[in-house]
């Protein structure tokens, strides 16, 4: 029971972050460069275009989410298991999000990279 | 992508990585934390290796926010995963922690697939613009044209 509930809190961090990393990329694109923007407009315009990002706050919403999720994931499951589980799986999970609702071109090369740093970060606690 | 460019994601690496050996560091000092006592969570800010890892950290999130604003997500996550590998470096030398064959395995699949990543282009996609965004950014592009 006990690790159904850790793989549980596994899915929501990988759920949350996931949420989270489309929000603010997509964010940031709408603010545009920031090298840009910083030499044309001023540091302050960068900072001040960013908080006032809707899509900038609901991903930092995720991110907390996500964060409070792995702080009870790690109460109920090994730190050894539910960090890199949950980092490897949103490694995978991002490609495929960011394929369906950022409609980044994730070409052959990009899904190896993907599933080579998720393996890479599954076995680096094993 | 421009030199500077690439120090923006040598930015996002080496201040990740830095910030969580520096709070792993001060951490250690604090002990074992339940969670009956979070007052005492809040006084370990006040530890110098806690304070210098969060600030790496807010330096991290601004690198990282910096990256995505001209770079794809499925290309910034994977190129700098390399901070995975300087912390299992950092993790050996500096904090003498024991790194197995198994972790070295995973350092090799990870900088392979950063390799998978890089010589691809970083941007394949145009930013998305809606129309209430479109006469928020107007200025920035014709400050380009400029």
């Amino acid at each position: 029971m006990k690790q159904l509930y850790t793989w549980g809190a596994v899915a929501a961090i990988v759920l949350a972050s996931t949420i989270g990393d489309v929000l603010l990329s997509r964010a940031m694109k709408q603010v545009g460069d920031v090298g840009e923007l910083w030499r044309s407009h001023g540091l302050l315009a960068v900072v001040g275009r960013t908080l006032h990002n809707v899509n900038f706050v609901l991903g930092i919403l995720a991110m907390t989410v996500a964060f409070y999720s792995l702080l009870i994931g790690l109460s109920w499951g090994d730190v050894s298991l539910v960090a890199p589980a949950s980092a490897s799986l949103t490694f995978v999970a991002t490609a495929v999000a960011a394929k369906i609702f950022l409609h980044e071109r994730v070409d052959p090369h990009r899904w190896m990279a993907a599933l080579l740093v998720a393996g890479g970060v599954a076995l680096l606690a094993a | 992508m421009t030199f500077r460019k690439y120090l923006v994601l040598a930015a996002v690496t080496v201040f990740g990585a830095t910030g969580d050996s520096l709070l792993s560091r001060g951490m250690k000092d604090a002990g074992n934390i339940s969670l009956h006592q979070l007052p005492d969570l809040i006084l370990t800010i006040l530890n110098p290796w806690v304070l210098a890892g969060i600030l790496f950290l807010l330096g991290f999130f601004a690198a990282y926010m910096t990256a995505l604003s001209w770079a794809d997500l499925t290309y910034v996550l994977p190129a700098t995963s390399l901070g995975y590998v300087l912390l299992a470096l950092i993790a050996k030398f500096l904090l003498h922690e024991q790194v197995t064959t198994t972790r070295w395995l995973g350092i090799i699949l990870i900088s392979v697939g950063v390799g998978f990543v890089t010589r691809g282009p970083a941007l394949t996609h145009d930013p998305p613009v809606t129309p209430s965004e479109n006469c928020d950014r107007e200025p920035v592009s014709m400050r380009a044209e400029l």
